[in-house]
């Protein structure tokens, strides 16, 4: 299981601050393409993804355990 | 010691981030604090709402700790940025850094401020007169026009 991390609009878009899934072994733009149709979201194009709290690559495959969150445009300060 | 990079949910005090940073060694301490502004380009903010991927926006914030103290080498830095809901004129974020002499102090300041913006998962959701938004994008600029937000930091010299 991987667990999916969803904050600010995408957290009101698809209701929820986190999703478990089984999902592990797949890209992270597979998980990314999945969790859109699932919550049909509108605002995930231009976020950026971290696995267990580093900023990752969209390419990089998700092992089980691993964190993956959904980071929208920062506006902190 | 208490830690140099934090997150809260309650009120800012600035004396509590500028003691963190004084040393005996230090003849400046720059602080920066941010504050909510009732007016963006004549639109009226009601109330912010600032919220954060909390264990990862600390371990942003000790990164740009690390690039402070790599530019601007006998630096000490410390950050505390707000969470939660906040009314015109609280404090969303503070800054201190301290340094031998101040124009490092500055500078380092004004870095930190920008890598904040560029970097740290906090993000801020508007209440206006008319509705609300999770804002992004403070810089003005592209959100990550290169698909990701730069993480070293080097355009920013």
């Amino acid at each position: 299981m991987i667990k999916i991390l969803l904050f600010a609009e995408l957290q009101e878009e698809a209701g929820t601050d986190q999703v478990e899934v089984d999902k592990a072994g797949v890209t992270v733009n597979e998980v990314k393409s999945w969790l859109q149709k699932q919550y049909n979201l509108t605002t995930l194009e231009n976020t950026m993804i971290a696995i267990n709290e580093s900023y990752a690559d969209e390419n990089e495959v998700v092992k089980d355990g691993d964190v993956i969150a959904f980071i929208p445009p920062v506006s902190g300060g | 010691m208490s830690q140099l990079f934090d997150i809260k949910d309650t009120p800012l005090s600035i004396e509590e981030v500028v003691e963190k940073v004084t040393r005996r060694e230090c003849g400046a301490i720059a602080t920066f604090i941010g504050t909510v502004r009732e007016l963006t380009h004549g639109k009226r903010t009601l109330k912010l709402e600032y919220q954060a991927y909390k264990p990862m926006a600390i371990k942003m914030l000790e990164q740009i700790g690390q690039e402070v103290r790599d530019k601007w080498p006998g630096s000490t830095i410390a950050i505390t940025h707000r969470v939660g809901t906040l009314d015109i004129s609280e404090i969303a974020v503070i800054i201190a850094v301290s340094t031998p002499h101040r124009k490092a102090a500055y500078e380092a300041n004004e870095y930190a401020m920008e890598r904040i913006k560029q970097i740290v998962p906090i993000w801020k959701k508007e209440f206006w007169e008319d509705g609300t938004k999770w804002v992004g994008d403070q810089l003005e600029k592209n959100a990550y026009p290169e698909g990701k937000p730069s993480i070293k930091g080097e355009e920013n010299d």
